[in-house]
């Protein structure tokens, strides 16, 4: 029994904690405030990075607290968490009274003997002649409404906008939602990568935070990647065709570009990222320099072929990436051999960008690479988030809450009728929850209209 | 003619139109403030025909885009926001003092987006990331909100200088509109402004998730924007349920510009992948 109550108050207490909106403040603020160092302080950087910038001691220091990655943290965990149990209890506790208020039948007449009207005129017609107008009048804008005969007159109580209260549920709901949302993705979801290269396919995916590999169950072949750029210098468009496999048939296809990714079993295909492959096949040119004979070879890596005069041989051996002329970098090139009967074999280089490099050798064959067959690898980005309805859900609820809670009121008008000698003195009354100033503007124009009736 | 010039006019316009609502609540001239509104008027005429012009320049260097999408446009668009949001509160509450803190608002922005030497005016075209619809949705929205913050700031500001209405004689104070009604005012415009920074956000975030596959990355500046988010819904529940009103509330809505700023401005001197609006 005792035990009983002691759990109960205990419950009754944790409820209390979590239904203030003193503890709403301040999460607020510390979400605010912390989350202010991550963006100081940049997030999954290089360990060695970190080091050579705070030291030894602040580095220990700043991982034991996890900033390095502090929005997925415990403690920045547990303050969302904290947000959105409090955000719940509040809702629970707040609904019973916001719905009674939005369902009740009976209107509340109220007492109006000690508020101020404001507006208040006369009009020269009695009540009794005023009665039918003003009934007509309110019945068309108001949908909750009171009449109520007096000695010498007349009282409407009318309210409109009840359901207007929802608003702020609704706002916190949807947070919920999005929330909520957020956490199927983390649990059932998966953000990875992939980098294929053109004309080859894959079925796994290497995932982002583990960089476990996870095996997609499909296939995807890059057929083609390209890569446009304008006059500036700047890209204008990546774009990678992609082909979905299943047991070797196609079952999908669609060229992606940034902002328009592939979709197939709930997993998205995005373009991510590019490189360049070493070229496989160039177009090789022998000029010679006395006579004027120049011919092209189509060649790969490892393919040889004999002088145009047949004095000797060229083979390409390999194609690197960055050449280093004498210390100067030339970029992409690829290195060849020469091998004339009679002399030591030759090491000849050839720069993809500058086609007049070997005329330098001074040998009687000038050789150069007039073109090659640009090839490249696209990177994906491959992500499944199964909570994306539920996020996308709470976003809408977000923006329709915000928006009924913020500029749609509930408001109620007393109008009390009383007659002065052969005249009526009219007094407008009114509350609402808010825009206390756009109401007393509108209870004035009121007042105004139903002089005019 | 260009927008480029046009743009430039027309900080001048919003200079002068701040300058006459000064002049007006200063020296108590009635008649000056009428000037000043006509000068808002041409303002916001100039500033949607620079906006509007430039739209079309893009499309004649065959680049064709909404000017959205670098700091010159923003500005720009920021301006216009301003001095619109502006022009709707003095036609529907007539307190022309208001215009002395709004306007230099929209002067500041406009000054900043053609006078600074680091801001290129250039038409580019556009990064693949940026080719989206959602890009002016999510600009729109935002920039609405931010202006909206802007006056709210102006407001606060002039709450903050306001002391007590004090007695009835015509002073440069007491000709600033009520605290009552600069509190209620201020208030409209942060409801207002959380409101399109929520839109701006979720627009982002969906944005985010049809470029990069993701709707939050925590990247510098979608966490300046949701910090923002989190101060401007303090405020609200220390208003609503707390029942703060005035001093305090100015104050809050001050910090709520201040965050507003580091996220437009601040976040490009961060590490980050909204490089775009740097430049």
């Amino acid at each position: 029994m005792n035990n009983n109550k002691q759990k109960n108050s205990m419950f009754d207490s944790l409820w209390d904690v979590f239904a203030s909106v003193k503890l709403t403040v301040v999460v607020l603020i510390l979400l605010a405030t912390t989350s202010v160092v991550g963006t100081l302080i940049p997030q999954n950087a290089d360990p060695v990075v970190y080091m050579r910038t705070y030291g030894q001691f602040v580095y220990r220091l700043l991982e034991v607290l996890d900033i390095f990655d502090m929005y997925y943290s415990w403690w920045f965990q547990t303050l969302i968490g904290i947000l959105t149990v409090n955000i719940t209890v509040c809702t629970i506790k707040r609904w019973p009274a916001i719905w009674k208020l939005v369902t009740i039948k009976k209107m509340q007449a109220g007492s109006i003997d000690n508020k101020q009207p404001l507006s208040k005129f006369s009009d020269p017609r009695n009540p009794r002649e005023l009665d039918p107008l003003y009934q007509a009048y309110f019945e068309k804008k108001y949908s909750n409404l009171k009449f109520k005969s007096e000695e010498e007159g007349f009282r409407i109580v009318a309210d409109k906008g009840r359901w207007t209260r929802i608003g702020v549920p609704v706002v916190h709901f949807s947070i919920v939602v999005i929330l909520v949302g957020a956490l199927i993705g983390s649990f059932f979801g998966f953000d990875g990568f992939v980098n294929i290269s053109e004309g080859e396919s894959t079925d796994y995916i290497r995932l982002r935070n583990s960089n476990d590999t996870l095996s997609l169950g499909f296939e995807v072949r890059c057929d083609d990647f390209d890569v446009s750029f304008y006059d500036s210098g700047a890209p204008k468009e990546f774009r990678s065709s992609l082909v979905i496999l299943e047991n070797g048939q196609k079952v999908a296809e669609k060229d992606i570009i940034v902002n328009d990714p592939l979709r197939y079993k709930g997993i998205k295909f995005y373009q991510s990222s590019y490189g360049a492959l070493p070229p496989k096949n160039y177009q090789i040119s022998f000029s010679s320099t006395d006579l004027d004979q120049s011919v092209v070879h189509e060649l790969s890596i490892g393919q040889s072929v004999e002088l145009p005069d047949g004095e000797g041989r060229f083979a390409v051996r390999e194609y690197v990436q960055d050449y280093m002329f004498r210390g100067n970098r030339v970029g992409a090139a690829i290195l060849g051999v020469l091998d004339k009967p009679g002399k030591e074999p030759m090491e000849v280089a050839l720069p993809l960008r500058f086609p007049t490099f070997d005329k330098m050798r001074s040998g009687d064959w000038v050789i150069s690479v007039e073109g090659y067959d640009k090839a490249y690898y696209t990177g994906l980005q491959v992500t499944r988030d199964p909570g994306i309805l539920f996020v996308y859900a709470g976003f809408t609820l977000l923006l329709l809450g915000c928006w009924v809670a913020f500029f749609m009121s509930h408001q109620k008008i007393v109008v009390d009728v009383k007659s002065s000698s052969d005249s009526s003195r009219i007094r407008v009354f009114g509350s609402t929850n808010r825009n206390h100033l756009g109401f007393e503007n509108a209870a004035h124009k009121l007042g105004e209209k139903l002089g005019k009736l | 003619m260009n927008s480029s010039l046009i743009l430039s006019v027309t900080t001048f316009v919003y200079g002068l139109a701040a300058f006459l609502y000064m002049a007006a609540w200063v020296f108590n001239k009635k008649q000056i403030n009428n000037w000043a509104s006509w000068a808002v008027v041409v303002g916001i005429a100039g500033n949607t025909a620079g906006f509007v012009l430039r739209w079309v320049e893009s499309y004649q260097l065959g680049i064709g885009r909404i000017p959205l999408s670098n700091l010159y446009e923003s500005l720009v668009f920021f301006s216009l926001m301003i001095a619109l949001i502006y022009f709707v509160i003095e036609g529907k509450y007539g307190q022309r003092v208001i215009g002395a803190f709004a306007m230099p608002l929209a002067f500041l922005s406009m000054a900043y987006a053609s006078l600074s030497p680091n801001i290129s005016d250039r038409i580019q075209p556009l990064l693949p990331a940026l080719k989206s619809n959602w890009l002016t949705v999510h600009v729109v929205t935002c920039f609405i909100g931010y202006a909206a913050f802007a006056i709210a700031f102006g407001l606060a500001l002039m709450y903050l200088i306001k002391k007590d209405d004090d007695g009835h004689e015509n002073t440069v104070l007491s000709r600033v509109p009520h605290q009552r009604v600069l509190d209620e005012l201020n208030h409209q415009m942060v409801l207002f402004g959380f409101l399109f920074l929520s839109a701006g956000i979720i627009s982002g975030a969906v944005w985010a998730n049809s470029a990069w596959g993701r709707y939050w990355g925590w990247d510098p500046k979608e966490t300046w924007s949701l910090i923002t988010w989190f101060v401007y819904a303090t405020l609200l529940h220390v208003r609503f349920m707390r029942g703060w009103r005035g001093r305090r509330i100015a104050v809050f809505s001050m910090i709520g510009f201040a965050a507003v700023l580091i996220t437009y401005f601040g976040v490009n001197y961060l590490p980050g992948l909204h490089s775009y609006g740097a430049g």
